[in-house]
């Protein structure tokens, strides 16, 4: 399916988002994750579903004032 | 040193991470400055993000992650959700921004998200004007710290309304306030903490001066005189002259 992640469309074979951050080389990362404006915490990933159109921010920490 | 959630910082100044000239003098910037609170942001994830926060871990300090960049109250609250799975704190300096050219807080919105946060346990530093009614209302909705701003965020003004400043601290004389943006030179810092505000928070000043290490520094030394000379109760100031040298015993000459 294709959704789109931190604003650029990818194709992905998972069909949730644990999986999905693997395909995308973030299995290890600290990130937080969105999907479609609302926040996703860690331990629901495994079972929050994709579905084609998503939209998914993936955030990490960053410089900040 | 006031009590910040429960958290007794060793020194009253809270330092940003951005716009350094590169993480090594960021290091230094933090080594130099004793601040004992980063600020930190959250941003999509681009292939930087993971060894940034090694480089945080490494300076030992507490972080202070920052909604910066959100303009309602909804955008706010997803990113301190978001804020404190990847930063492990309930810590969250919110801001939600009102105006593009002030970056002035948006009162409505700010309160807003800090009530909806509180209610979820979060520990919020709430990115304020220095409104009585506004600071208030904060303290309603569960905030047990305020940040007024000093001037516009970048600005380097230094403290615009010490009249209100003033107001605010006298009337809230137990709360732990932070003085947040606007700051532009230890002075400023060192005015704020002679005020009674607790701590500064800061990041352009240090960031963006010639010598970042050496500006840390004399902000660390300005906070610390700041707090010294409030701790012993300054003089009051007055419209007319008064002799220090003691008339009696004046010659007649």
């Amino acid at each position: 399916m294709r959704i789109e992640v931190n604003g650029t469309a990818r194709d992905i074979a998972a069909t949730t988002l644990a999986d999905a951050l693997a395909e995308l080389g973030w299995a290890e990362a600290r990130v937080a994750t969105a999907l479609n404006g609302e926040f996703v915490p860690s331990s629901a990933r495994p079972s929050q579903a994709l579905r084609d159109g998503d939209r998914l921010e993936v955030l990490a920490p960053m410089q900040g004032g | 040193m006031r009590d910040f959630y429960g958290i007794t910082l060793d020194s009253p100044l809270m330092l940003g991470t951005a716009q350094y000239p590169s993480p090594a003098i960021l290091q230094a910037a933090f080594r130099a400055s004793g601040a004992g609170v980063a600020t930190v942001s959250l941003r999509r994830e681009g292939g930087q993000g993971q060894a940034f926060w090694s480089l945080i871990r490494d300076l030992g300090v507490r972080v202070l992650p920052n909604t910066a960049g959100c303009h309602s109250a909804r955008e706010a609250v997803t990113t301190a959700r978001m804020a404190r799975e990847v930063f492990e704190t309930n810590w969250i300096k919110l801001e939600v921004i009102g105006h593009a050219d002030t970056l002035q807080p948006d009162p409505f919105g700010l309160l807003e998200a800090a009530e909806t946060l509180a209610a979820e346990g979060f520990e919020v530093f709430p990115y304020t004007t220095e409104d009585q009614v506004l600071a208030g209302r904060l303290l309603d909705a569960g905030c047990k710290v305020l940040m007024p701003w000093g001037a516009p965020i970048g600005s380097g003004l230094g403290l615009n309304n010490r009249y209100g400043l003033r107001m605010l601290r006298a009337a809230f004389p137990d709360v732990p306030m932070v003085i947040d943006a606007g700051i532009g030179l230890p002075s400023h810092a060192a005015e704020a903490l002679e005020m009674g505000f607790d701590a500064v928070l800061l990041n352009t000043a240090v960031a963006q001066a010639g010598d970042p290490e050496a500006m840390a520094r004399a902000f660390g030394l300005a906070v610390q005189a700041g707090a010294l000379a409030r701790a012993a109760d300054p003089m009051e100031p007055r419209e007319m002259a008064a002799p220090s040298t003691p008339l009696i015993g004046k010659a007649w000459l």
